[in-house]
């Protein structure tokens, strides 16, 4: 792999400095004390499904605001992962830690083999070919043995960690997890802000300029994709220990549309956006779940808003404000 | 009595113009998808939606203001159509210097929109709307029993496919919109409102779908959600055929609809996902689809 | 609603301030469809038919304070696991009633299990409730699939229908109803033709009533449910599929659907149910007083489940003056039902309630005197043979 060479002629995205500012630090520093605080006034659970979900849109936005790839079938990962911890945690009676890194690995492998079909396509088509493909692992799910149809993998046993920690409480379980997205969340920031990182957003801004500058950039992509699949899956598998059940919402594209949703919202290319996409919209979900179909109604809402009116996302727009990149 | 892959001829003659019936509608929808994607370069995801809207005005006619099928036929596609028009003037025309996925997320926010309305006033569990008197019987074909209404449904929705690629491919008209998107600058000067006939021309798109809608609501429940499955299948064959290719949402709608209904002779189970396999196959082998332009 | 209950509950608070009683506050938690396919026959009615129960017992009156508490579970397990579980954990609830929808009843009837509350069952069909996946906290109250296919099965076949097609719904629940039947189906002497899955939820269903009806089958059994089921038949009879002689039979179908589908299309349909609200006097009277609050609509016997269930969970309440689950739930088993709707039964030892179940044959344009008259009851299957049989179901904390 060739190295970039400077050659004083870049674009403005990727005139982010390699190394970390320290305003990233010191959110990232705030956010983890507010969210070891968090279960002292919030509802555990609700919690948890933030994180899952901020994982969920960190990792798709690693893909669409990195790497310039919008895929509309990541729920393909997020759910078959959550089907292979789920089973591997219930019929096999494995650790969590071992079901969700079974988890991960199955969203990893079906990475590679769609993101090898898929990368050679670009824009809409790119788009459509993931969709298809997560239609496939749809059918999959429903038709598969294993996943139990419409009922899904229900029951899941929290287990212990490691063998040792007893997951069951709520609390106990909130820190594991806490500390799975957090970890997950900085090595995507580190993923961003690496050499690596840099050339995916010079391919991403002019991709026949980063094939003249002699990069591979088939592979650059397959990478990327290959970790946001990862990503995702970790988020998928690590939701189905939490809520103990795995279904066929997970693999539904009307998740794969609710993740674009979270990252659109909260700022494609930003490091934090996600995170406050996912936080709005799993809030919006929760408590507004007794007005019914207004729950969708306001989802359009919002996307229509943020494609017309704030295409940068909140964070994207705060960041313009702080003229900072966050 | 032969029989053809264990199935006797007559089953196979008719599932396959029941594969045909279904092509009809997947043909008129992928037809308006690919007029608004070859012109306007927008993927219309809130097609189905407006599939949906029209067999609900349809529904709404007949009960409110006892208005029949037949008028139903001409004004629900001038109706909706008019809908997409604001549509395509307040949110749709600002998006056109931006990158196409942004047209996608936009419609994909409206066809929630208009899904969750429609959910909320009227549930989801179906008005019945019936079969107008003039089609209602049927004709025995010797190998089917064939419903006069399915048979309509067929001729309306070739004549309209024809009529809409003559229209587009051959005519003095159809020229100055594929050259308006060529280069809208150059028709502009030739003093051709080039902005009001894009939008004309996605609510043309749009009365489509709404026409669509007219034609299923007989058949099918008419139910908030029946576009929103639809869409995405209606999308795999506007893939296949070749994005923004005429000709070939045609000939995909209705050749899928023949591959789909055999499907569900010999895998019933894999009907709902066959489609999706052509199309990933098709990408890979031919990515701009069976009839489309290289990109 | 929620907004509703509230003011409802502490408007009934208020009121009971003033009496000095022992007081048991209660509250019910009502999770369904209120959405989707399933929100007409259960949904609001069933929150209608709860407060009613509330109402008729006079809870006030005895010292219990009852609040009512709803939610949209979507038809989906993960929705319904959801809020299960924050209604337990957060919100105080200590009984959840109804959840249609066999996948998201298997949700709540886990999560109950692990918090120790009581689950009373009425819109869900699966017999795994109160079989292989029995849970000592719950009551499975109104009808189950096994119920459904013994009464519509057998029946048909004892009619003379004995060649069979099946069009099933390709998920689990479908693919149950379809081995139940089948099983009862060949056990009274009948035989299976052959079946055709579909995808779910599907469209078209044309094509699987021409292989139906290319199979020369006397019946066509829908193992399918709510809007699929309404397009069959719908669909059917476009194609003159029962004009040229086969017979459809529903296995899960309610009085809601066929008050969608109209009686020009669904006459002649054969079904089981447990309630209908023009059995007798008092079911009549009940109904009456529900259609006043439910814009005209009869109920179903969903909603008749959750209005016989709360009520006798409060007459549980009653006799152990507080709401310990396992004192709730001995007593509910060992007292009998007693209620205008189900008349006389009880609560079996799995859970499984057990009463009467009826099979009506849905009465042509020309016999009916208007909406809602639909039925006509063909024959009455006594409660001892209606439900499978308590060592049949394989539920695991009974064998030992």
């Amino acid at each position: 792999m060739t190295m970039p060479t400077e050659t004083g002629y870049r674009s403005q995205a990727a005139a982010l400095p390699v190394g970390t500012p320290r305003h990233h630090m010191v959110i990232f520093a705030v956010l983890l004390v507010v969210l070891l605080l968090a279960p002292a006034v919030l509802y555990p659970v609700f919690l948890m499904k933030v994180l899952c979900f901020a994982l969920f849109a960190s990792a798709l936005n690693l893909l669409l605001g990195f790497g310039g790839l919008l895929s509309f079938g990541h729920a393909a990962f997020f759910g078959l992962s959550s089907y292979v911890a789920a089973y591997a945690a219930k019929s096999w009676g494995l650790n969590p830690e071992i079901a969700i890194l079974l988890g991960v690995a199955a969203a990893s492998v079906l990475g590679l083999a769609i993101g090898v079909l898929a990368i050679r396509r670009q824009g809409i088509y790119f788009a459509m070919v993931t969709l298809a493909f997560a239609q496939m692992v749809f059918f999959f799910a429903l038709q598969a043995p294993f996943t139990g149809g419409e009922d899904g993998i229900q029951a899941v046993p929290r287990g212990r960690l490691f063998g040792l920690i007893d997951l069951s409480a709520d609390l106990t379980l909130y820190f594991v997890v806490l500390a799975i997205v957090f970890g997950a969340l900085l090595l995507i920031y580190r993923i961003i802000h690496s050499p690596f990182g840099q050339v995916l957003k010079a391919i991403r801004d002019n991709e026949p300029r980063s094939i003249s500058l002699g990069y591979k950039v088939h592979r650059y992509k397959l990478a990327v994709f290959v970790m946001s699949a990862a990503l995702a899956g970790l988020a998928g598998a690590t939701k189905a220990i939490v809520f103990q059940l795995a279904s066929l919402t997970d693999v539904y594209w009307t998740m794969s549309g609710e993740v674009v949703l979270m990252t659109l919202l909260g700022g494609m290319g930003t490091v934090f956006g996600p995170l406050v996409g996912a936080a709005a919209i799993v809030t919006m979900q929760n408590y507004f779940a007794g007005f019914g179909a207004w729950v969708t109604v306001l989802q359009g809402v919002i996307f229509v808003a943020s494609v017309l009116l704030f295409r940068e996302g909140i964070v994207g727009v705060l960041a313009k404000w702080l003229k900072k990149p966050l | 009595m032969f029989e053809l892959l264990g199935i006797p001829p007559q089953a196979l003659f008719g599932q396959l113009l029941l594969g045909l019936i279904n092509g009809s509608f997947y043909a008129l929808l992928s037809l308006g998808l690919a007029v608004i994607f070859g012109l306007l370069n927008i993927i219309n995801f809130s097609h189905g939606a407006q599939y949906m809207m029209g067999a609900f005005v349809a529904w709404m006619l007949l009960t409110y203001t006892g208005i029949n099928y037949w008028w139903a036929l001409l004004i629900v596609p001038i109706v909706v159509g008019a809908t997409g028009v604001v549509i395509e003037r307040l949110m749709i025309s600002r998006l056109y210097h931006l990158d196409h996925l942004y047209g996608l997320l936009l419609t994909f926010g409206l066809a929630l929109i208009i899904q969750g309305l429609f959910r909320n006033q009227y549930g989801v569990s179906g008005l019945p709307y019936s079969i107008p008197a003039e089609l209602s019987g049927g004709t025995n074909l010797g190998f089917m029993f064939l419903p006069n209404y399915r048979a309509w449904v067929v001729v309306a929705s070739v004549v309209v496919c024809f009529a809409t690629w003559f229209a587009i491919e051959k005519t003095r008209l159809g020229a100055y919109l594929r050259a308006a998107t060529e280069n809208p600058t150059l028709v502009g000067a030739f003093g051709i409102n080039v902005p009001r006939m894009i939008t004309l021309t996605y609510g043309f798109g749009v009365a489509l779908a709404a026409l669509a809608g007219v034609l299923a609501a007989p058949i099918y429940s008419v139910n908030p959600n029946m576009g929103a499955d639809l869409i995405i299948v209606v999308f795999a064959v506007v893939v296949i055929g070749g994005m923004g290719s005429i000709l070939g949402a045609i000939l995909t709608g209705f050749g899928l609809g023949i591959v789909e209904g055999l499907t569900r002779v010999f895998y019933p189970e894999g009907s709902a996902v066959v489609i999706f396999v052509i199309m990933a196959i098709v990408l890979l082998v031919k990515p701009a689809g069976l009839f489309g332009r290289t990109p | 609603m929620k907004l509703k209950t509230l003011i409802l509950a502490s408007a009934t608070s208020l009121l009971l301030a003033g009496t000095a009683m022992a007081q048991t506050a209660i509250k019910i938690g009502v999770l369904n469809d209120r959405s989707g396919v399933y929100a007409d026959l259960s949904g609001e009615g069933s929150v209608i038919a709860a407060r009613m129960a509330v109402e008729d017992f006079d809870a006030a009156g005895k010292g219990i304070t009852v609040e009512i508490v709803s939610a949209d579970h979507q038809n989906k397990p993960d929705v319904a696991s959801n809020i299960a579980r924050q209604w337990y954990d957060q919100d105080g609830v200590d009984l959840i009633v109804d959840v249609p929808t066999s996948s998201a009843a298997f949700a709540v009837n886990e999560i109950t299990r692990e918090k120790n509350k009581i689950f009373m069952n009425s819109g869900a069909g699966s017999a795994d409730l109160t079989g292989a996946q029995c849970s000592p906290n719950t009551v499975h109250w109104t009808y189950d699939t096994w119920a459904l296919a013994h009464g519509t099965g057998s029946a048909m076949v004892a009619e003379g229908f004995t060649k069979w097609f099946f069009i099933t719904a390709d998920y689990a629940f479908g693919q149950a109803l379809e081995k139940d039947t089948t099983a009862v189906v060949t056990a009274a002497g009948g035989e299976v033709l052959g079946a055709v899955r579909h995808p779910f939820p599907g469209t078209d269903f044309s094509s699987y009533l021409l292989q139906a009806q290319a199979s020369g089958a006397q019946v066509i059994g829908l193992a399918n449910a709510g809007g699929d089921t309404v397009n069959t038949i719908k669909q059917a009879a476009e194609f003159g599929i029962t004009q040229a002689g086969q017979a459809l039979a529903g296995l899960l179908i309610f009085i809601t659907d066929i008050h969608a589908l109209g009686l020009e299309t669904a006459q002649g349909l054969v079904l089981t149910e447990s309630f209908y609200w023009d059995l007798n006097d008092q079911t009549r009277a009940w109904s009456e007083r529900f259609a006043a609050q439910n814009d005209g609509n009869k109920p179903t016997m969903v909603q008749a489940g959750v209005y016989a269930s709360v009520l006798h969970y409060l007459k549980a309440v009653e006799a152990t003056g507080g709401k310990e689950t396992e004192a709730l739930m001995a007593a509910m088993k060992s007292t009998p039902t007693s209620d205008p709707l189900f008349g006389e039964g009880m609560i079996r030892e799995d859970g499984r309630k057990v009463h009467d179940m009826y099979l009506f044959k849905v009465k042509s344009p020309a016999e009916s005197t208007g909406p809602w008259d639909y039925y006509t009851l063909l024959a009455t299957i006594p409660a001892a043979e209606a439900f499978r049989p308590l060592a049949d179901g394989g539920c695991a904390f009974i064998a030992k």
